[in-house]
């Protein structure tokens, strides 16, 4: 039973148990469903292997939405524990735990995934190619990504969830003050991760520079395949980073070395340096693609091109490098001298800049547009002034004098979740609800939708506004309780009914799906919104093969021009399209990782080895396979197309 | 005959050689700490180089632009994070 012991919760409670059970039978119902439903099948041959951009784009989509609840639920429980002085809803070590798998869920597993569904989904379509440049990889990236998840996400009912901040910084979350096996989860379930989403990079890259459609130049391509390729840039040279210090940090765990311990010639501040190396360029790779999704609806709905086309371009390519050379302003109050700070206090100001170039081209978008204010618009309409005024926060932080004020206090938490929750929330849900009728046949209703999308624009200013007064007043992050004599209990109180707002809102995103999924019109259009790119000229649902022609570009608007000018887009005849084929190995691959991973956290080392052994074996067999993929024929392209309603019209 | 004599890979091929032999010397001659590790440096950057060059043919496609911004931009945010981590750990810490 010893061997056991290893795998209990070192700090339970009833909640963490009712978990268990609640984990446990929902696992039975599903494997019931599918048996009883005959859906096995179905699974692995549609979903589990499947190579195809459009359904990985929809598998990442449903694991962001659920670890967005998964998130929000940790979220709710630290408002109610904070709501008033000297709760007892939670104590120290649980607010600890909660707060940092908060945080590793909603920027690693929930906006992470979120911005490759919509990437997956949308760039290929957008550039008029047939697939990524390399599906295989692409089905590989989102099952290491999935498990990566999962294996974060069970932490808390075996071993014990991480409990050192999502920043995890040493020596806290050395072996010294975190003695659980917490911590290892986070250093390998991120790595897990972290791997696939490398490996989107590349793809991405490869993808938007080498399979665009005849006459589609780089400055001819739509604003969102441009912030994917430069957020894929910043992955390929930020996720490196990440993948070097959490291997650091495991090797610190489990064998003992002095990387970031503090002493044995270990630096502790080594990881927090090569934390942000990666972090904030992950900022970055966060907020460019919702910057993308904005130029996309603001155009649409505004009914005029995107103002500044060039200086948009030129404004990503300048943020990919600034956003290399700030990240020393997360550790001002660190202790290196005034001379760093101000350097970094300059490039911190100096990102601004091109931000306020894009914030200025939407706002003459808007200008003088016939704009129709649909659920995605209001999304990006709101987001403009919120996210303002968490960007201009973010400048007050920039200064290194008066950051030693606001360091490490609600302000902080104010700043940064006013930029993320706008920045990219705001951004996913108006992207999910704009490109929802082209993955899904129809439209969510806009009745709900609007519903929603103000009581999460509300709910945000309400949940977060009040922190920057607690903040100034002095109210520290990360603390689980305060007493009445502070003063903050009302600023709490309505942090908490605002986090309430939020939620109602989720919640009606939720039944907006269910609701529009029973009742919504299948007769649409493939172009509902009378959009501008190309992704609108194939069918809703797209095909297989996403276009039957391959487009000719000649034109920012190419699509817009095919519409109203009569410009030909699709020239030629059917042709065999060369498609493709679907592999179980990227499942069984991660699934092995998933063990390897499980067994490296408990330090169950000859499951490690022989998972280990697995892995390799997944990659020989890849190198030595022969796929050549197989052929769509020109008659079962034409029997689609008439069924989807005929092609070229 | 000498468009068909593969002359700048046989050069490569030698310069590598050399490069190594180099590097060698660091470990049979009795160098400073110094001096070794700068020796060592340049003689792994130059091969590297080298290699991508010459042996991965780095220039010799059409994509030879995105190749070189690709390593260029390698080069500009690894410097910069080198020396920053430096500037921020080290030099500039009182």
């Amino acid at each position: 039973m010893e061997f056991f012991e290893r795998f209990a919760i070192p700090h339970p409670s009833p909640a963490i148990y009712a978990s268990m059970v609640a984990i446990g039978l929902t696992v039975i119902a599903i494997i019931v469903g599918l048996t009883y439903f005959k859906k096995w099948g179905y699974l692995w041959r549609e979903w589990i292997t499947t190579v195809d951009h459009k359904r990985i784009g929809i598998m990442y989509l449903i694991s962001a939405l659920l670890m967005l609840f998964r998130g929000g639920v940790d979220a709710i429980m630290m408002r109610a524990q904070l709501a008033v002085p000297e709760n007892t809803l939670l104590d120290s070590q649980h607010y600890n735990e909660i707060f940092s798998t908060h945080g590793v869920v909603m920027i690693i597993f929930m906006a992470m995934p979120f911005i490759i569904a919509l990437m997956n989904y949308i760039v290929p379509l957008q550039i008029g190619a047939r697939d990524v440049a390399f599906p295989r990889l692409n089905a590989l990236s989102f099952w290491l990504f999935f498990m990566g998840a999962m294996l974060f996400n069970i932490s808390f009912v075996i071993g014990g969830s991480p409990d050192a901040g999502w920043t995890s910084y040493f020596p806290l979350a050395g072996n010294e003050f975190s003695k659980s096996v917490g911590t290892n989860y986070y250093m390998i379930a991120i790595q897990i991760a972290g791997l696939g989403t490398l490996m989107t990079g590349i793809n991405f890259i490869a993808t938007i520079l080498k399979m665009r459609a005849p006459g589609m130049t780089l400055m001819k391509m739509p604003m969102f395949t441009w912030s994917a390729l430069i957020t894929n840039i910043i992955i390929v040279f930020a996720f490196p980073v990440l993948t070097v210090a959490l291997a650091m940090g495991t090797m610190d765990r489990l064998f003992a070395t002095h990387f970031f311990t503090t002493g044995n010639g270990g630096m502790d501040m080594l990881w927090a340096n090569l934390f942000w190396v990666w972090g904030h360029p992950e900022v970055y790779i966060l907020i460019l693609p919702a910057f993308g999704v904005y130029s996309e609806v603001i155009p649409t709905f505004a009914r005029r091109n995107l103002y500044g086309y060039r200086s948009m371009v030129w404004s990503m390519v300048i943020i990919c490098l600034l956003s290399f050379l700030v990240w020393v302003h997360h550790f001002f109050t660190m202790g290196q001298g005034a001379l760093v700070n101000s350097i970094f206090s300059i490039t911190t100001m100096a990102i601004a800049v091109p931000t306020g170039i894009k914030i200025f081209n939407w706002l003459f978008t808007l200008w003088k547009g016939k704009i129709r204010i649909t659920t995605p618009m209001l999304y990006s309409l709101l987001f403009i002034p919120i996210f303002t005024i968490g960007g201009v926060t973010g400048v007050m932080l920039a200064m290194s004098a008066a950051d030693y004020q606001y360091h490490n206090t609600m302000f902080l938490v104010a700043h940064f979740h006013l930029v993320i929750i706008p920045g990219v929330v705001f951004a996913m849900l108006a992207g999910l609800t704009y490109w929802w009728p082209k993955m899904f046949g129809f439209m969510l209703n806009e009745r709900i939708g609007k519903w929603a999308a103000w009581l999460i624009g509300i709910g945000t200013c309400v949940a977060f506004f009040p922190m920057f007064i607690s903040g100034l007043d002095g109210q520290a992050r990360r603390m689980f309780t305060y007493s009445e004599a502070t003063g903050f209990g009302i600023w709490n109180m309505i942090a908490f009914f605002g986090a309430i707002m939020l939620a109602v809102g989720f919640v009606l995103i939720v039944y907006n799906i269910y609701y529009s999924t029973r009742y919504a019109s299948r007769d649409i259009p493939a172009d509902p919104w009378d959009a501008r790119s190309l992704e609108w000229a194939t069918h809703s649902p797209v095909p297989e093969y996403n276009f039957a022609i391959t487009p000719d570009v000649n034109s920012r608007d190419a699509f817009w021009n095919h519409k109203k000018n009569n410009q030909k887009l699709f020239k030629g005849d059917y042709q065999e399209i060369h498609m493709p084929n679907n592999s179980g190995v990227p499942f069984i691959m991660s699934a092995l990782f998933f063990v390897f991973g499980f067994a490296m956290v408990f330090s169950v080392w000859i499951l490690a080895i022989i998972s280990a052994i697995g892995i390799f074996a997944c990659m020989g067999h890849r190198s030595l396979e022969k796929d050549h993929g197989h052929h769509l024929s020109v008659d079962h392209i034409k029997e689609t197309e008439e069924k989807l309603g005929g092609a070229n019209s | 005959m000498k468009e068909l004599f593969p002359r700048k890979q046989l050069l490569g091929f030698v310069s590598s050689l050399i490069l190594t032999i180099v590097a060698l010397l660091v470990y049979f001659l009795d160098f400073s700490f110094t001096v070794g590790l700068t020796i060592l440096l340049i003689t792994a950057f130059t091969q590297a180089a080298l290699q991508l060059v010459v042996f991965m043919h780095a220039g010799e496609t059409k994509d030879r632009g995105a190749i070189y911004t690709n390593i260029y931009y390698g080069i500009i945010i690894a410097l910069l994070t080198i020396f920053g981590s430096l500037l921020a750990l080290a030099w500039g810490y009182v």
